[in-house]
């Protein structure tokens, strides 16, 4: 439950001043924290200029809970603990009595920097570390001053341990009665924050706070949210993006017993679709099966892979818009050369929980109760929709069951929809919560995927293998053109997400431009976002350049990282020396492959063992070096890594790719779009770097090394290159 | 009028007949420990017990339930084998997002049933139809080896 405020009337504020407010439920301690509106991206709801209830963050009740507001979604990886231990620690608790909530969308719980609520970019962590530090501290300052002037002496005499605060005679209390004198406490404005060398909680492996009601079925995901007389509605997309609907007939699914409505909605990208709802998930499925719709898709492009690859490849071959220059005139007289084209589809997120809001729609309000990644454009994009303010909304942040970029569109695709299915319901004089669910087809054939990419390499070497000259050539759609990202994420029309993690950390003279296609499929951010291509392209290729160079592909690598990238030899040279790399000698038919990258601050190296099992790739070990500064809960940081590694596997396996053919993509389920099973999942050992920098984020960063390590194994058993996701052994 | 045994308790449905059983117990029943992944029995998140054998509740009708045990995820802290599975995956930290979890125990829990001491490839097999996107395999296979030692 949220803690609501009672209206305790803020002073006038400055950046980042900290607030206390009386709690309206259970009395106590609540420091809320402020940023007033430092957008940085257009549209995003512009915040008011004073609070006027400002949000907590951290709440001591007298029963000596602790209660932490997560500013981001717990949607697996991890924030809804290692977020907590921040404040645990700088406060002085015991871990026992610490408690963590979801915030909903408001200001207070705006990213730190990027001024809008989101989780995403591996930025949890990275972003609130300080933050959260903060707000611990100050709390912790307040307990002893409390505790201090009960006793009548002086702060400096008072210290605090595991929830306690300890006075010099004997003196005791806990946290919980102290809170509500903590409360007359001033705040302080400056705060020492701990000597990382005396973390007793951040650092250390910590469970999951979640794990016991995540292991026997109490945990509440957006998906299990219900209220009282709730509808289940599910929608018909058009088959194409954009088409609409020509005319339906809905008089088979108004005969199915609990369906309750049947209306045609605008859908994403000006087209339309048809809305069933119902007493429950399946009348409304079985409704939607019942409809007959004819579709107009006359004005809309109609995409087919094939062609598109083609047009690709064509573009591939002439320079586009140039986002890196140098000088490659050694390419024409370069002894040795390697000429690469690199393709990968279109990828679907397919988190296990599908898309779905519940939403309560009245005149002059709107609730919404959701797992979104995107609270503040969701909030906002919900309101114009249903022709309200952002603060007539509320939106309830719920635990989401995975996402992977899927609940940070934009567009709020999903909700906009959701807001339409809800006015057409309240217009047919219906009132109530509706539920939308997405069914897995609709996940899969839903659009924002991952752009399909083509690249292609032109590599001119010496004869001892050296780099003389690359020249490089990207195709794709842009994921930010034409969204409030634009502005920050595209320089001189090139899309920074398409060709992010390209040339880093080697000292090479490359040449990288990009040609920006539009299509009509929607794409979106994917787990490591451009790093999902651009790492395979570099790291196979840096690979077999130490090939031709007759090097070794570590030494290799080593040799030609600048001296900035002390993070990624440590990552390599860890990951090499616990893999037994070079020492221990594999089973007949085993390779080693590696591969490094740094995407979102964190750089992961893998080395990994693989095989070919008749004729099939088979990943059998990986073993990481990570650097992410400190490692706030090494715990996660190690689920993160398994997660990272098993979802890369799954972009090499057959079937891992959304095709599309006239315009309609030709995947339905998890029968013919390929996720990695258990089976597939190779023994994983994660080491990290020790570090006591700010942490830097493990949300994305796994992923990108595990399919061109893999792929450079593969290269070493059959000496022949494999250049595409998900791998074809058949074009290698 | 439909009467179906679910975690020891009749429930009655006044549903189709043709509804599958994941429906009746998260849309009539409330309990939504089971999941919907797929619906089409493929990524086995709604996994539920009939009679204790491991059934994709998403793709089988309350029809074909009627006169038998169905125990999902909500009932399993009652079963010896679910209890230590439980434990063990908290033990082990297994969950992420968490969605596929219960899905996850209630396959593990039928594979203990019958194999007291599987190897990695009887855990592989029995658990193939049970997706995680999360990548929590690896803690899987080590909790249920885990919590078939504790049973043993
Ligand atoms: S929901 Fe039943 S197997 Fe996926
Ligand atoms: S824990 Fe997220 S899908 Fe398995």
């Amino acid at each position: 439950m949220y803690i609501k405020q009672s209206n305790h009337s803020a002073p006038a504020l400055s950046r980042r001043d900290f607030l206390k407010t009386s709690s309206a439920i259970g009395g106590g301690l609540v420091i809320g924290f402020f940023i007033p509106g430092t957008t940085r991206f257009a549209n995003a709801e512009q915040a008011p200029v004073a609070p006027s209830a400002p949000n907590a963050f951290l709440h001591i009740t007298p029963d000596n809970k602790v209660t932490v507001q997560i500013n981001r979604l717990e949607f697996g990886q991890g924030v809804h603990t290692s977020l907590t231990m921040i404040i645990a620690d700088e406060l002085d608790a015991d871990w026992s009595q610490m408690n963590a909530q979801l915030a909903p969308a408001g200001d207070a719980y705006k990213d730190p920097l990027f001024g809008i609520q989101m989780t995403g970019g591996s930025g949890s962590i990275n972003h609130s570390f300080t933050q959260y530090r903060e707000i611990g501290a100050r709390a912790r300052a307040m307990l002893i001053a409390a505790a201090a002037d009960r006793w009548n002496v002086a702060p400096e005499q008072c210290h605090t341990a595991k929830g306690m605060v300890l006075g010099p005679n004997g003196h005791k209390a806990t946290y919980g009665e102290l809170a509500d004198a903590a409360m007359a406490q001033p705040i302080p404005q400056k705060i020492a924050l701990k000597n990382p060398k005396d973390f007793r909680i951040i650092g250390k492996p910590m469970p999951r706070l979640d794990s016991r009601d995540k292991a026997n079925g109490k945990q509440q995901f957006g998906m299990d949210f219900a209220l009282p007389g709730m509808k289940i509605a599910v929608i018909a997309h058009p088959p194409v993006f954009g088409g609409k609907v020509a005319k339906y007939d809905a008089a088979k699914t108004l005969d199915i017993k609990g369906v309750a409505g049947v209306f045609q909605i605008p859908t994403d990208r000006g087209g339309s679709g048809v809305a069933i709802i119902a007493d429950g998930f399946w009348p409304a499925k079985q409704g939607r099966d019942a409809l007959v719709i004819n579709w107009d898709t006359a004005g809309v492009e109609k995409v087919t892979s094939a062609d598109q690859l083609a047009q690709y490849q064509a573009l591939a071959r002439q320079t586009g818009t140039v986002a890196r220059d140098a000088d490659i005139s050694a390419l024409a007289t370069a002894p040795k050369k390697i000429v690469a084209e690199y393709s990968f589809p279109y990828l679907a997120h397919t988190p296990m929980e599908t898309l779905n809001c519940v939403i309560d729609l009245q005149q002059d309000h709107c609730t919404l109760w959701v797992g979104s990644q995107f609270q503040t454009f969701d909030r906002a994009a919900v309101a114009a929709t249903a022709g309200l303010k952002p603060e007539q909304v509320t939106l309830n942040t719920l635990m989401a069951g995975g996402g992977f970029g899927r609940r940070a569109v934009p567009t709020s695709d999903y909700l906009v929809e959701a807001v339409h299915v809800a006015k057409a319901y309240r217009a047919s004089g219906k009132s109530g919560a509706v539920k939308v669910i997405w069914s897995r087809e609709d996940d899969i054939r839903g659009g924002y995927y991952r752009p399909s990419h083509v690249h292609r390499a032109e590599i001119g070497l010496d004869d001892k293998g050296q780099i003389l000259a690359w020249n490089h050539v990207i195709v794709g759609q842009s994921i930010t053109q034409g969204t409030p990202f634009e502005s920050v994420m595209m320089k001189n029309g090139v899309d920074n997400t398409m060709i992010e993690g390209m040339g880093d950390p080697y000292e090479i003279p490359l040449k990288l431009s990009a040609h920006t296609v539009k299509a009509n499929v929607p794409v979106l951010w994917w787990r490591s976002v451009g790093s999902t291509h651009t790492a395979f392209v570099m790291e196979t290729l840096i690979d077999e350049a130490a090939t031709l160079a007759g090097v070794d592909p570590v030494v290799y690598r080593q040799k030609l990282m600048g001296p900035k990238s002390q993070r990624h030899q440590a990552a390599l040279k860890m990951a090499v020396e616990k893999s037994g790399y070079g020492t221990r000698k594999l089973p007949k038919g085993h390779a080693f492959g590696v591969a490094v990258h740094e995407s979102f601050k964190s750089v992961v190296a893998y080395v990994v063992e693989a095989s070919l099992e008749k004729g099939v790739p088979k990943l059998h070990k990986v073993t990481a070096g990570v650097h992410c500064n400190l490692a706030v809960n090494p715990l996660t940081i190690e689920a993160q890594v398994q997660g990272a590694i098993l979802m890369g596997l799954g972009t090499t396996l057959p079937g891992a790719a959304i095709t599309l053919k006239d315009g309609v993509v030709e995947q339905h389920n998890f029968s013919d779009y390929t996720v990695a099973r258990m089976p597939d999942m190779p023994r994983v050992e994660v080491h990290i770097i020790p570090s006591s920098d700010p942490p830097t984020g493990m949300g994305e960063p796994g992923l990108p090394p595990l399919a061109p390590a893999f792929a450079n194994a593969i290269a070493k058993l059959t000496g022949k290159r494999l250049r595409s996701l998900p791998f074809n052994l058949e074009s290698a | 009028m439909l009467t179906l045994n679910i975690n020891g308790q009749d429930k009655q449905f006044d549903i189709d007949p043709s509804t599958p059983i994941l429906w009746a117990l998260r849309d009539n029943l409330h309990l939504t420990g089971t999941k919907f992944g797929c619906g089409a029995a493929l990524c086995g998140a709604c996994t539920v017990h009939i009679n204790g054998q491991a059934v994709r509740s998403c793709v089988t009708p309350i029809s074909a339930a009627v006169g038998q045990r169905i125990t999902t995820i909500e009932a399993m802290d009652e079963d010896r084998i679910g209890k230590a599975l439980q434990s063990a995956w908290v033990r082990h930290d297994v969950p992420q997002c968490g969605y596929c979890q219960s899905g996850q125990i209630m396959s593990a829990a039928a594979l203990l049933k019958t194999n007291k001491k599987p190897s990695d490839a009887d855990i592989d097999s029995a658990m193939s139809g049970n997706i995680c996107r999360c990548g929590t395999y690896q803690r899987i296979r080590e909790a249920i080896k885990d919590a078939a030692a504790t049973l043993a």
